[in-house]
């Protein structure tokens, strides 16, 4: 069997170096950014703004690996920006009346999580598209932080609370980082180790393959936007914590990061198809983009256009590579 | 290649040749160094094992895929295409072995689709023009469907009809048909046969795929074999047999097609009593450990239908079910697998498979449950059960970590049986189990479900090809438009009181 005459690129055949390509290309950007960013600014690889990166990154982090679950299944979730201002007006209300952190933050966090999972039932009990459901429940979310929080945004003055989102451990590696890499950890055994990861892989896939194959298709379903509420709450804590403040009117917009880092990081709109790695580095080079422009002195305008440009870029990539199916 | 055996003709009667072609997909070469070429107004059929290339190379005609070496020609002329479109212009149509509908066109929108009526030389859609012509060509091919209802509402088999009427009104010189019929019954065989003498008479060139021999023989002029992606012979079809062409295919020597080895019957082991439902009505019926139990009849006449409604995909109006004679109730397939009740459903792209995900997930999504108890995927165990799995079938594939997508799609199906050979059930429903399924690998399944019968399994076959459930079954049962018509027995399929005529004649309604 020769196959002299194929064409060869850096010593692999072309389905090869498409597949190779397609698993991989996304880490030679996120390196190639790091070493344009190290080159043309001095300040870039020091301790200090690395740090700076992943803490700034970690929110969005978080996110994105509640909306990578969200995407994969077959869905979307637009809810997750207005989940952190119901989070913080609710950590406001409860830390207010009780003083009591771990309180303040579980409740927040069952909150959203509770959002989630309405989202779910909507979407796998009647059948709705999640774009839409979201879409609305986005609306909803957001009008009862206004409500609960009386429309008012307030301090916390809470210097012990506060420290979640500021505090470093050993002086050094800030918590945010800490607490996305342990649910990176999570989402990744989840996502990739368990049934319930096996089975949002077959629902967004294929659902009628799922059913056929005995896969509860609505509790997957369901499942993909609870986990989704529930870092969305996490995050809402770290938000909350980093500003100290109960803010009602927080967190617009913040979906759009995280489903582009999901994008960027290889997985499909179409679904089943997304890796957590993959998203980790999604999620590293968004945040490369607005430290790196932030070094280089670009304005925060010219920032959201390459992010809108790099997602566009991002899936042609993908569709150009996939041209085949 | 020695055993090429080209039968000499004059290359100007080709219509179409291929000289040299490959393909490789990473590691896998598709077609290696391939030579074939098909002579003018003819039907030529194109054999070959699973795997062998067959449909890749009809796809680097029609542009779908770009060969990596060689040339073709198309009337004497080198020919290179960029895609279906530019084919069908070129004179060139091709009838997909995996079907593709847009389930929210209509019949007629999907029949005219990228060749749409306008009304003058506007960009509007000139409906009325397009339902016309669709009604007339329906009519044509007398097949009995409302041009205005949408392609998600129809059955396999009648996509796989309008796929077939609309490559044929391409008005295409040539005419590439992948195994057209793997999902047709025997009427609807027999229509399309009757389209492509129609065709041939209008001097019309045909290359036909398929596993099933006795189509070959009976349609065929000439063929060509291909085995691993190698060309390894042609010739007239008037001029060899089907062992030969086997043998041919398979490279070694083969026969019998149908081993069915008789194993002691047990007791009931599922029974089903006045089933109704979308479909079908008042069907009762009861299989035996050890059993395999046919269910026969023409595409349409609720066999599928009540199988899917035993398994909880639809929903029962009336009835009831009873394991090893308790009544059960099957809400989802969920819980008929939890009770022990597997169905390989007919629609494989639909319902089998997750394309784009590896063999290694597609096989062990249905055994998860069962096999895998831990919080934590096993993943070692995982990887050797689907590979063991997948041996047993000899799935051809690079690796069990390919997608289901880069699979031949007789392969494809292979992987459908293996999810369900691996969950070992009590009661197997098998709906078209070998669609797709080339000659040797079909009587190696069969050998599996005798096997299993002798294990006490109780099997349920639906299929559309008439010798593989005579050939297969304890007994046979015939519906007729939704309703059961009557019951054939292997002893009178053995001693001939029963045949292929006495069959079909109940499958149309008669006694
Ligand atoms: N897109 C693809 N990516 C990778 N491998 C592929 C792809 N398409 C086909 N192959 C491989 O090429 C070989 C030939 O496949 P092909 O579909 O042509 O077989 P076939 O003769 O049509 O078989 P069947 O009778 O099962 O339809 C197979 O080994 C298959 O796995
Ligand atoms: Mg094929």
């Amino acid at each position: 069997m020769e196959k002299s005459q194929e064409k060869k690129i850096l010593g692999m055949n072309q389905h090869d170096f498409s597949l190779f390509m397609k698993r991989y290309g996304i880490v030679f950007v996120m390196i190639g950014m790091f070493v344009i960013l190290s080159v043309s600014s001095t300040k870039f690889l020091k301790m200090n703004n690395i740090l700076n990166v992943l803490s700034t990154v970690a929110l969005n982090g978080i996110l994105a690996m509640g909306m990578v679950f969200v995407i994969t299944a077959g869905g979307i979730d637009l809810s997750i920006g207005s989940l952190l201002a119901l989070a913080s007006t609710t950590i406001g209300i409860v830390l207010q009346a009780t003083g009591n952190i771990p309180l303040s933050c579980i409740v927040a966090v069952a909150v959203c999580t509770f959002f989630g999972l309405l989202n779910g039932l909507l979407v796998a009990k009647f059948n709705m598209f999640p774009f839409v459901v979201t879409l609305a429940s986005q609306l909803v979310i957001r009008g009862l932080g206004y409500v609960i929080s009386g429309g008012y945004s307030f301090a916390l003055a809470n210097p012990k609370f506060s420290q979640i989102g500021l505090g470093k451990l050993f002086g050094v590696i800030p918590y945010p980082i800490l607490i996305l890499l342990g649910i990176a950890v999570i989402s990744y055994l989840l996502l990739h180790w368990t049934k319930f990861g096996r089975y949002i892989y077959a629902v967004g896939g294929n659902i009628n393959a799922a059913t056929a194959s005995g896969v509860n298709v609505f509790w997957t379903r369901v499942g993909s936007f609870v986990i989704s509420g529930l870092f969305a709450g996490v995050a809402g804590i770290i938000m909350t914590a980093r500003i100290n403040a109960a803010q009602p009117n927080i967190g617009i917009g913040y979906e759009t990061d995280a489903i582009a880092a999901c994008v960027i990081g290889g997985t499909s709109f179409a679904g089943g198809i997304s890796t957590i790695p993959g998203t980790m580095v999604g999620i590293i080079i968004i945040g490369l983009i607005y430290n790196g422009m932030n070094l280089i002195g670009i304005s925060s305008y010219w920032q959201t256009i390459s992010k809108g440009l790099l997602i566009i870029g991002a899936v042609m990539l993908d569709s150009f590579i996939n041209k085949k199916r | 290649m020695n055993e090429q055996e080209n039968f000499q003709q004059d290359p100007q009667e080709y219509i179409l040749e291929c000289r040299g072609v490959s393909k490789f997909f990473g590691g896998t070469h598709a077609l290696e160094d391939v030579d074939f070429h098909v002579n003018k107004g003819q039907v030529h059929a194109l054999v070959g094992e699973n795997g062998a290339g067959k449909s890749t190379l009809m796809k680097i005609i029609i542009g779908l895929y770009k060969q990596d070496k060689g040339e073709v020609f198309f009337e004497g002329k080198p020919y290179t295409v960029n895609g279906p479109a530019e084919a069908i212009k070129a004179g060139i149509s091709m009838i997909h072995q995996e079907l593709n509908p847009e389930p929210y066109l209509s019949v007629a929108e999907s029949i005219f689709l990228k060749r749409e009526d306008t009304i003058g030389k506007s960009f509007l859609l000139n409906k009325k023009e397009t339902n016309r012509k669709a009604a007339e060509l329906l009519k044509q091919f007398n097949f009995d469907i409302d041009p205005k209802v949408l392609m998600e509402e129809l059955t396999l088999a009648q996509s796989q009809m309008i796929e077939i009427i609309k490559a044929v009104s391409c008005n295409a010189r040539l005419v590439i048909m992948d195994e057209p019929t793997s999902s047709l019954d025997s009427e609807e065989t027999d229509r399309l046969f009757r389209t492509i003498r129609n065709l041939k008479e209008h001097g019309v060139t045909i290359i036909y795929i398929s596993h099933r021999m006795e189509e070959i023989f009976e349609i065929c002029d000439s063929y060509s074999v291909f085995r691993d992606g190698h060309f390894v012979g042609t010739g007239k079809v008037s001029e060899v047999t089907t062992n030969k062409l086997i043998s041919m295919m398979v490279g070694r020597k083969f026969d019998n097609i149908f081993p069915k080895e008789e194993v002691e019957i047990g007791d009931v082991a599922f029974r089903v009593e006045g089933l109704s439902g979308k479909g079908f009505q008042d069907i009762s019926f009861e299989v035996r450990h050890g059993e395999i139990l046919g269910l026969s009849g023409l595409v349409g006449s609720g066999r599928s239908e009540t199988m899917r409604a035993i398994f909880g995909m639809d929903p029962l109006t009336n009835g009831k079910i009873y394991l090893d004679e308790k009544e059960i109730s099957i809400k989802n397939p969920r819980e008929a697998i939890s009770k022990g009740i597997a169905m390989i459903n007919e629609d494989r792209k639909n319902y089998g498979l997750c394309l784009f995900r590896s063999l290694r997930e597609n096989i062990s999504l249905p055994n998860l449950e069962s096999r895998q108890p831990g919080l934590l995927i096993d993943q070692t165990r995982e990887k050797k059960e689907c590979l063991d799995a997948s041996t047993k079938l000899r799935v051809k594939t690079a690796s069990i970590e390919a997608d289901a997508f880069s699979l031949s799609g007789g392969n494809q199906q292979k992987i459908v049986l293996s999810k369900w050979i691996m969950a070992e059930p009590r009661v197997l429903i098998m709906d078209e189990p070998t669609r797709g399924i080339d000659v040797g690998a079909k009587a190696e399944i069969h050998a599996l479900m005798c096997k299993f019968a002798s294990e006490g399994m109780a099997i349920i076959l639906v299929s559309s090809e008439l010798p593989e459930v005579m050939g297969m079954s304890d007994r046979i049962l015939i519906y007729h438009e939704g309703k059961l018509n009557g019951e054939v027995s292997r002893k009178e399929i053995l001693d001939g009181t029963a045949n292929q005529e006495t069959i079909l004649a109940k499958e149309f309604g008669g006694k």
